[in-house]
């Protein structure tokens, strides 16, 4: 077999495991902030333009045409200021890959701001990074105290006649704050609740101003991406589903890492290769995760073939999210493991759409009782509606994003948990009512 | 979002020392002026820092005035977020990460430690109020799993032993350094040093 290996070349964060070491003096020895004058001056529009010709797709999850999105934003500024924000709120179970970049290439971000601000005309940025990443907050600050002695970011940064701030603002622990409008609300001084859309923010974001807000992976690119141009990042990956991505392999594996590949690579290579393959051999595995726990799962048999990109997955009923790989072995009991994720966005539910606030409640307490075996079979029936009642009739992801992962598991497990459901079900005859009807008044003669 | 008890005890007032109000000032400067509000969750974690990691409602007040914000939606931001402390924690506050990618590598196992070295109970403060524990949702440190968090360090590729002896290093009040416990580098992978001739170690 072909081995399909990114080259030493073509790599974009040769800093990820801090082997060359994250002061600027030495970022700057791995190129970065060269040429950015030049950059600037070749104008919004090249900028722009050259970003859509890598067709680079927002690296937070959406996976949303991130040239598209900049050129969303205002030509002309007008009485309000535009931002820039940058999303570092990484609380994605299976997702670490901004830690990395906020510790090890941050320069790469900084300078990835400042050309994004320019191209968008935003003169303030806002780095919204999770509280719990204090120590990484603090490594960026110092990154960019130094960008500032250099005068690469400030008045005039980088001599180009563009006035540049940036500010890091810390989270508090709410998973909620990675969706783009509750983030905003959150800088704001509010709670971190999403808003309805449109309008959106590149029209009316933070503070009511026109608002562009990336991902950090997204914006660490895009300085390299205009240094070498965006043929050369197209030419990576697959048509639509071009150039690298961090992955980060976790769970039954034998050497959980992260890694920067290109898109596109064999889900099983990935494993094989970087992540010392899965525990207890290829054939212990039972299923997948692909990207970050709000995808859903993805049994053995697709995991032989599936290629690691935005659309093969999408075509698999899941989809690449975050990359966020955790894989789970036969060992474990995948029932368990999905009622843990379902805690998970019971607890984060932010509480403003009642099918959210109630339905992850649902799911995870009939989860938590198919662990158990103490579920009946139209338990498991009551269980997919409710994930359908969710999906779609909120206001942010976050209702798909914990419906998913439910979903995914009864359409690929189906099995496993019928065998748990020891209960006798309320009705032992199979009639076709809907769940509402007090199914067991219908038992009765005179119902 | 989590349950919050807020502290049968609360000190009468509060206002944040010399020290904290020129930070106070500072952090101000960052957002436009006539959107101070921004300034409530900053403002939130130094009340928190200069309170030994607890906010009391005298400072909910204080922040509110401090800010001219209504004093209930100071308290909705110190109760939403799960960050922020409204009753005593230990000295050192360890956050044990229990999310799938966690709990498949062993979370449930330095629960364990915690529950016999600690407390019994999660967010009850040990005997000499050293140490409390509690568990969280995920920490976004999956690669290095399990892994827990005392204070702002995060402790990494943990198992039983290790974490018993952070705990104890706890109690001697002279506490280990954070990062890997299995001895690798940040995130790269283990027992694989090179690939196709490149350095990955």
């Amino acid at each position: 077999m072909e081995q399909i290996m990114l080259k030493e070349e073509n790599k974009v964060f040769k800093n990820l495991y801090n082997n060359l070491g994250w002061e600027i003096e030495k970022a700057i020895k791995r190129d970065d902030w060269k040429d950015t004058k030049e950059i600037i001056s070749k104008g919004k529009d090249w900028i722009i333009n050259e970003i859509k010709t890598s067709e680079l797709r927002g690296r937070g999850g959406a996976g949303f045409s991130t040239g598209m999105k900049w050129s969303f934003a205002p030509k002309k500024i007008g009485s309000r200021p535009h931002y820039l924000v940058i999303n570092a709120d990484e609380s994605e179970p299976g997702t670490c890959k901004d830690r990395d970049i906020l510790r090890f290439e941050p320069q790469k971000l900084i300078e990835g701001c400042l050309l994004a601000a320019y191209a968008t005309g935003a003169h303030i940025c806002y780095i919204y990074i999770r509280g719990e990443y204090l120590f990484e907050g603090q490594r960026l600050q110092k990154a960019i105290d130094q960008a500032y002695k250099k005068n690469f970011i400030g008045k005039n940064a980088c001599g180009s006649g563009w006035d540049f701030d940036i500010h890091i603002h810390y989270g508090a622990g709410a998973y909620i704050c990675g969706e783009e409008t509750a983030l905003l609300e959150s800088i704001e001084g509010n709670k971190g609740q999403p808003r309805l859309k449109p309008p959106f923010p590149a029209l009316v974001g933070l503070y009511g101003c026109p608002t562009i807000v990336n991902n950090v992976e997204t914006i660490a690119v895009v300085p390299t991406i205009l240094r070498r141009g965006g043929k050369w990042f197209a030419s990576l990956g697959r048509p639509k589903n071009t150039g690298t991505k961090i992955f980060c392999i976790s769970g039954n594996v034998n050497s959980p890492c992260n890694v920067e590949e290109e898109m596109g690579i064999p889900l099983k290579e990935l494993i094989n290769t970087y992540a010392g393959g899965v525990i207890g051999g290829w054939d212990n595995l039972q299923a997948v995760i692909p990207g970050g726990s709000s995808m859903p799962l993805l049994p053995k048999k697709i995991c032989e073939t599936i290629k690691m990109d935005f659309d093969s997955l999408i075509e698999n009923q899941s989809g690449l999210g975050t990359a966020g790989i955790i894989v789970i072995n036969k060992d474990q009991d995948i029932v368990s493991c999905m009622a843990r994720i379902a805690r998970f966005y019971k607890h984060e539910s932010c509480g403003q759409c009642t099918p959210c606030r109630e339905g992850s409640g649902w799911m995870w307490r009939i989860l938590n009782r198919a662990t158990k075996g103490e579920t009946t079979l139209s338990d498991i029936d009551l269980l997919e509606d409710v994930t359908k009642q969710i999906e779609g009739h909120t206001i942010c992801a976050f209702g798909e994003g914990s419906a998913w992962p439910v979903q995914g598991l009864l359409r690929h497990f189906r099995k496993e948990i019928d065998k748990k459901c020891s209960n006798d079900p309320l009705i032992k005859k199979k009639k076709d009512v809907p769940y509402l009807v007090d199914q067991h008044l219908l038992e009765k003669k005179n119902a | 979002m989590s349950l919050k008890r807020v502290n049968p005890e609360q000190p009468k007032t509060f206002e944040f020392s010399e020290k904290f109000k020129n930070i106070a000032e500072e952090i101000l400067k960052k957002y436009p002026k006539k959107n101070k509000k921004s300034a409530v969750m900053p403002f939130l974690y130094l009340a928190q820092k200069q309170n030994n990691n607890w906010i009391p409602l005298a400072a909910i007040k204080y922040i509110s005035k401090y800010l001219t914000m209504p004093y209930i939606s100071v308290y909705e931001i110190a109760t939403f977020y799960s960050m922020f402390n409204l009753s005593p924690v230990g000295k050192y506050f360890v956050q044990v990460c229990t999310t799938t990618p966690c709990l498949i590598r062993g979370a449930d196992k330095i629960i364990k430690v915690c529950k016999q070295k600690i407390s019994e109970k999660e967010n009850q403060v040990s005997k000499k109020g050293e140490c409390s524990w509690t568990e969280v949702e995920c920490l976004g440190a999956c690669v290095n799993a399990p892994m827990m968090q005392i204070n702002n360090d995060y402790y990494e590729d943990l198992d039983e032993k290790s974490t018993a002896k952070i705990i104890d290093s706890i109690f001697k009040n002279k506490i280990l350094e954070p990062g890997s416990y299995r001895g690798r580098k940040n995130t790269s992978p283990e027992n694989i040093k090179t690939i196709n001739g490149t350095d990955h170690a």
